[in-house]
């Protein structure tokens, strides 16, 4: 992929404040296709009896990821923000397991950018969360207010 | 036959606010986002307190998308819990004191969660109020609202389907 386009993503993710507080972690860009993937932390728990992460913070890993993959995607341009999020929540996350997030800009137009990802722990064969989402698709010449 | 005399208010309020803080204290992810929730009767309103650690977009800047979502999710799923304790209380089936983080009444399951977000998330508090369009037995579908300084102009909501736990008996 663009390798200009690359490190403009990795820099805008980097400087996420939120992404940085949950130690997220960008471990591959590609065209349209981006991983992020988070530590298990006992600070997300959702549920205190079982240690399970809240879906909450996979959200938060899943809407970043997504972002990810439209910054990234060749005919997208550098800024983007989230219209909707959909995200159906399969199975609980294992405790003590890193969760990865892979997103995929499948198509985009001049003003919308859709997004499919899947959120798996270490066993990847069976998806802990899946989303789909549109997002916006910001173009510097003709700005809307 | 003599009718007994009402609970004292202060008696009644200890054990409904002992009840909620159960509910979500327990829970190490709301302590971590610092939700915390205003209750005037029944009602529930969520407040997310303004951290500079919850910033998505740093140049605008605005809340993260996944912050806002969480939110949201969490006053879903306290909203129901809480619909859910409140029966328990007032009948009697259940004795708050008796709560801890270790003994809660088991939590709604997410199945799937849609947000709209429909303006960016100012630097600012946020607040939300979630409403059970239909609890049955095993499943529950609750909308979400969040706004922050205006009442009338909503920042994003959400609607969200839920697998309830299973009941006792």
């Amino acid at each position: 992929m663009d390798e200009k386009k690359a490190e403009i993503t990795r820099q805008f993710i980097a400087a996420i404040p939120h992404a940085a507080a949950m130690s997220m972690r960008l471990d591959h860009l590609g065209d349209g296709v981006a991983e992020i993937s988070m530590p298990y932390d006992p600070r997300f728990v959702g549920d205190p009896q079982t240690g399970v992460i809240h879906g909450g913070a996979v959200s938060s890993l899943m809407d970043t990821c997504g972002g990810a993959a439209v910054m990234c995607h060749p005919d997208a341009p550098a800024g983007t923000a989230t219209l909707d999020l959909r995200i159906d929540y399969m199975r609980a996350a294992t405790p003590g397991q890193r969760i990865t997030a892979r997103a995929e800009c499948y198509h985009v137009t001049r003003t919308v950018a859709f997004v499919r990802a899947t959120a798996t722990d270490e066993d990847r064969h069976r998806p802990v969360a899946s989303a789909a989402g549109a997002f916006m698709v910001e173009r510097p010449a003709e700005t809307e207010t | 036959m003599k009718r007994r005399p009402p609970e004292p208010v202060q008696v009644i309020k200890q054990r409904r606010d002992a009840a909620l803080n159960a509910l979500i204290h327990g829970v190490p992810y709301i302590r971590y986002l610092g939700i915390e929730f205003d209750r005037r009767g029944d009602e529930l309103t969520a407040i997310l307190p303004y951290r500079d650690d919850l910033i998505g977009n740093p140049m605008l800047p605005a809340l993260h998308g996944g912050v806002t979502s969480a939110f949201l999710e969490v006053t879903a799923i306290v909203g129901m819990s809480w619909s859910i304790l409140w029966e328990q209380m007032e009948s009697g089936a259940l004795d708050p004191m008796t709560l801890d983080p270790q003994h809660l009444p088991r939590m709604p399951k997410t199945i799937d969660f849609t947000v709209d977000y429909l303006r960016s998330g100012l630097p600012r508090d946020a607040y939300a109020r979630a409403r059970v369009n239909r609890s049955g037995r095993r499943y529950a579908s609750v909308h979400v609202e969040g706004w922050q300084d205006n009442r009338a102009r909503i920042f994003a909501q959400a609607t969200g389907h839920f697998l309830m736990p299973p009941r006792d008996g």
